[in-house]
């Protein structure tokens, strides 16, 4: 049969970001698939060397515009290791309820890309709309919606207001009693087991190879979570389990991540049971104009919603950082394990295949 | 489980009798969090203009405009510069807010802008107070016609918060000898800031560099500020050299005019300028290394001081540097002038001041101390000697009050002096000093040192007694709390009326007369008393302290030559020539402030003026 080449993205219904692949096909089936993310390159890497250690913060959320919150924790988390600050106990808790919020905000959006992509449009507007109560939250703590800027070096730029924690567990039970409609309408919906199980297989040794983090391993059996490994905030502080599922397909890391938003949830009324009720959120931190970080390196990490986020500092002694590197789970996913699980697939499950790995277009080039 | 599958999806349906979640633009409305950060506020009347917003601002979306309709005030620390936001570079982060050293700048819940003219996304920030126009009532708001021109009045977001602030408002703590134990003795009050203090104290400054057009001889303080926090007090002692060769001396006893102006004190503590300053001076040991002037190339020219002040001695170090020869003459023992007898040695030893004399000495500048112009050597003879003359006696006679036997009272000027570089004085169990200014502080402080000293163990007291009362006291704030602090009595709104004396002719107390008001109408010194509402401090020493003037007899038939201005001030041009030619004159016979850093701004001006008129 004659091999055609076809072009998925940047301009295609079935594409989230600005991003494309070009597929090599003979009749439904792919033969070769190149990625390229090369649309969003902003540059913020070198951005961040111009700028001083705080201005830096309300930068690096946009990296990621689905979920901006682990990015500004692993920035905070990685100018806290070279400057030795330590980040008072109430602020760790709120780093952890927040992060928490945001993880189910953002799989709340993916489930959302992923429901639509599969023509489920009744889940896909429920997410958006339990997304969007998150977001209510989100502006009544930082005052901002999307890009929150809160998580700043030294701990967090301010505490709850009055009565938010009432407000997030009312929230959550709003969100949470809505599980088991999505599980009817959609994760025990046959139409989506079909469409989901067995494609984008891949296998627990493939996944790791190729550098699969969070779901994509969850999914193929693997308790890999930063959080457990390498415990940061207050991770530590309650008890917490990692759901993990071993199909390795697209129903396999749907399934996990929405274990992970239940999971995220439990966590969060802990947290807030056991977090300190009085304290510092911040620790005072040096001028910024004349805030110079002794010379030296640190790799910092967190799980992120898409899995493991790396971030990569050097300070020469300055005011601004001196290379930055920002290792991000898109990167991989969106690489090398999307190629690899798109080959031999339908032409029809390259969206459910991408969104099932969560790729995030602007997170792969900075 | 196979059945359901295909019913579960209809559950759904039931949403279609539930009320949309949708908001329907504009007739529904969803109000902004309280902390939400939309459009910026500024009140005009509390920023300082300081730009600091614009220097966090990590998207350069604010720039410092001046406002031509705003007056700067650099002695208060404002300056007529108002930030000018660009909306299209704004990313709303709120870094300028939490920057903002009066708190002026915060962010309200508007976020509604929409115009066809780009040119309507920069903007001035104001506030209801400064711009009632385009911020409306409740009633007069409509969101149809909401933008930058029709906003909401009292919309607070998210707003600045001063224990989340960018900045340090609390000043490292300065050691200082406690009361009880500094009234003992004329031990060093202020012990200064350790390296680790200075580090840290240094680095709170923002770098916004009001306290720089606030300083009367505009030193760069920022910079050497910045040197102190970089760990280089060499360098640090370089740029105060630039503008001020006596920073030991100014580091202990300058009025910091700078801190009156530092953008930190509005709302936390002025950066200890001074004290950082002192910092630098004490820690360089060697000033020559560190400094490494020399003279310039000699001129041949020659100038004669009058006056081993901060006036005479910095005209003297200004002049040495561009290599003019000079003569500076003085009738003490050695330099400071005011300085060496004035301030208390609890504030400023002597062997500090000879410490920045001595390296003013060094670059080649001559002394001739114990030496009286008009008595020992003739001012006329100085006149034709000499290519130019500069004056800085200072105010040497203390005012009286003249009340009836105030001839038996002691004068402020003459017991200071005695008591530091002379002869301590015999003091009195039961004390009146006279007066609210700072020499009457330094005048108290002294009689209770000397009280402890000379009647250890019994019952000594020492009174202020002044026209002025509480927040009218001229002395400044932390002189009158430390006062009080060693025991000081106040009473204020008293003026002396009578000397009383005792049966041998002795101070027996001092009878006063109610303060009806100090200052006339138009603001002018004129004590009215209430003539019958009399009251009588009983005291065995009275001291004056009530002011003191210049004498100006040392010039002999030039005196009549001076021309002065209203406030009885030695008149000068520009160049700080009076108005005989080749004389050139500063400190306190010029100047209103009466302290030391605007002597030197004198002498800086005069040093150029000289140079000018001499290469003429």
């Amino acid at each position: 049969m004659r091999e055609l080449e076809l072009y998925y993205g940047p301009q295609h219904l079935g594409m989230v970001g600005n991003f494309s692949i070009t597929l090599k096909v003979q009749g439904d089936r792919i033969v070769k698939a190149d990625a390229n993310p090369g649309y969003l390159h902003r540059g913020f890497e070198k951005l961040m060397e111009l700028r001083t250690w705080m201005q830096n913060f309300p930068l690096v959320c946009r990296i990621n515009v689905v979920e901006p919150d682990h990015i500004e924790l692993v920035y905070a988390m990685g100018v806290e290791r070279l400057a030795g600050i330590e980040v008072p106990e109430r602020a760790k808790f709120i780093r952890s309820i927040y992060c928490e919020l945001a993880r189910v905000a953002s799989h709340l959006f993916g489930l959302w890309a992923y429901a639509n992509m599969l023509g489920f449009d009744t889940a896909a507007q429920w997410a958006m709309y339990h997304r969007d109560l998150l977001l209510d939250l989100f502006e009544e703590l930082t005052g901002a919606r999307v890009y929150h800027i809160y998580i700043r070096p030294g701990g967090v730029r301010r505490d709850f207001p009055r009565g938010f924690e009432q407000k997030i567990v009312s929230t959550l039970h709003a969100i949470g009693g809505k599980v088991p409609d999505y599980n009817s309408l959609f994760f025990e919906n046959r139409l989506f087991k079909k469409r989901a199980k067995g494609v984008g297989t891949l296998t627990r040794e493939e996944a790791m190879n190729m550098g699969g983090v969070g779901h994509t391993l969850k999914a193929t059996g693997m308790k890999y979570d930063i959080r457990k490994i390498e415990p940061y905030a207050a991770y530590d502080r309650v008890d917490w389990d990692v759901p993990v599922y071993t199909g390795g397909d697209a129903w396999s890391r749907l399934l996990a991540i929405r274990d992970e938003m239940i999971e995220s949830v439990h966590m969060i009324f802990k947290l807030l049971d056991t977090m300190p009720a009085k304290g510092s959120v911040c620790t005072k931190t040096p001028n910024p104009f004349k805030w110079n970080i002794p010379a030296g390196e640190a790799y910092v990490r967190c799980e992120s919603s898409r899995g493991e986020l790396g971030l990569y500092i050097v300070s020469d002694g300055g005011d601004k950082p001196y290379r930055v590197h920002f290792r991000t789970p898109s990167y991989s996913h969106g690489l090398t394990i999307l190629e690899h699980a798109l080959q031999g697939e339908n032409i029809a499950d390259v969206g459910n295949i991408m969104i099932s790995l969560y790729v995030v277009a602007p997170e792969i080039d900075r | 489980m196979a059945h359901t599958s295909y019913i579960n999806p209809f559950k759904a349906v039931k949403n279609l009798f539930i009320k949309p979640k949708t908001l329907c633009y504009p007739f529904t409305l969803k109000e902004p969090a309280l902390r939400y950060r939309g459009f910026h506020t500024n009140d005009w009347d509390t920023c300082t203009g300081c730009g600091n917003c614009a220097d966090i601002c990590p998207n350069q979306a604010i720039e410092m405009k001046e406002i031509a309709e705003l007056i700067s005030h650099p002695e208060q620390g404002l300056k007529n510069e108002r930030p000018l936001l660009d909306y299209g570079r704004c990313c709303f982060c709120g870094l300028c807010v939490d920057i903002c050293p009066p708190g002026s700048l915060s962010l309200t819940r508007d976020y509604f802008h929409i115009h066809f003219d780009t040119g309507t996304f920069t903007f001035f920030p104001k506030n209801e107070a400064s711009d009632s126009e385009h911020f409306k009532k409740a009633d007069e708001y409509s969101v149809l016609k909401a933008s930058l021109t029709h906003r909401k009045q009292d919309f607070q977001g998210f707003a600045p918060d001063l224990e989340y602030a960018l900045f340090q408002p609390g000043r490292a703590e300065m050691r200082q000898v406690p009361a009880e134990k500094r009234v003992l003795s004329f031990i060093e009050q202020v012990l200064g800031y350790s390296r680790e203090e200075a580090v840290e104290e240094a680095s709170r400054c923002l770098g916004c560099r009001l306290c720089e057009e606030a300083c009367p001889a505009h030193l760069k303080i920022s910079d050497y500020i910045t040197a102190i926090a970089d760990g280089l007090p060499e360098e640090s002692l370089r740029v105060i050299y630039q503008d001020n060769p006596l920073p030991a001396i100014c580091g202990r006893i300058c009025m910091k005019h700078c801190e009156d102006a530092c953008s930190l004190r509005i709302r936390g503590d002025a950066l200890a300028i001074r004290w950082l300053k002192r910092f630098a001076a004490d820690t360089v040991k060697q000033y020559q290394k560190a400094l490494e002037q020399e003279p310039g190339a000699a001129t041949g020219k020659k100038v004669a001081v009058i006056g081993a002040g901060p006036g005479g001695l910095s005209l003297g170090y200004f002049l040495r540097l561009q290599g003019h020869e000079v003569h500076v003459y003085d009738r003490l023992d050695g330099g400071g002038g005011t300085l060496r007898t004035g301030p208390p040695a609890y504030r400023l030893p002597v062997d500090v001041i000879d410490r920045d004399v001595e390296y003013i000495a060094s670059l080649g500048v001559n002394f001739t101390f114990n030496t009286e112009i008009g008595k020992d050597k003739k001012f006329g003879n100085l006149m034709k000697q000499y290519d130019a003359v500069f004056i800085a006696p200072g105010a040497t006679q203390s005012f009286s009050t003249r009340v009836p036997n105030a001839e038996k009272c002691s004068l402020a000027l003459d017991f200071l002096k005695d008591n530091k570089i002379g002869n301590a004085r015999a003091i009195g169990k039961e004390v009146i000093v006279i007066g609210g200014g700072n020499v009457a502080m330094d005048v108290a402080r002294e009689s209770v040192r000397l009280q402890h000293m000379q009647h250890p163990g019994q019952n000594t007291v020492t009174k202020i007694v002044c026209l002025e009362s509480g927040e009218e006291l001229p002395a400044s704030k932390e002189e009158i709390e430390e006062a009080e602090e060693e025991g000081i009595e106040f009473h204020t709104g008293w003026g002396p009326h009578r000397v009383m004396l005792d049966g041998q002719d002795c101070v027996s107390g001092l009878e006063c007369r109610k303060v009806k008001s100090v200052f006339d109408k138009k603001g002018r010194f004129a004590p009215e008393f209430y003539e019958y509402q009399k009251t009588t401090v009983p005291a065995d020493m009275i001291i004056e302290a009530i002011g003191q003037r210049p004498d100006f007899s040392f010039m002999g038939e030039y005196e009549k030559k001076l021309t002065f201005t209203e406030r009885r001030k030695v008149h000068v041009d520009d160049n700080g020539m009076t108005s005989i030619p080749g004389l050139f004159a500063g400190g306190d016979i010029v100047n209103i402030n009466l302290d030391a850093v605007t002597a030197i701004a004198d002498a800086k001006r005069a040093a150029a003026g000289i140079d000018a008129f001499l290469k003429k």
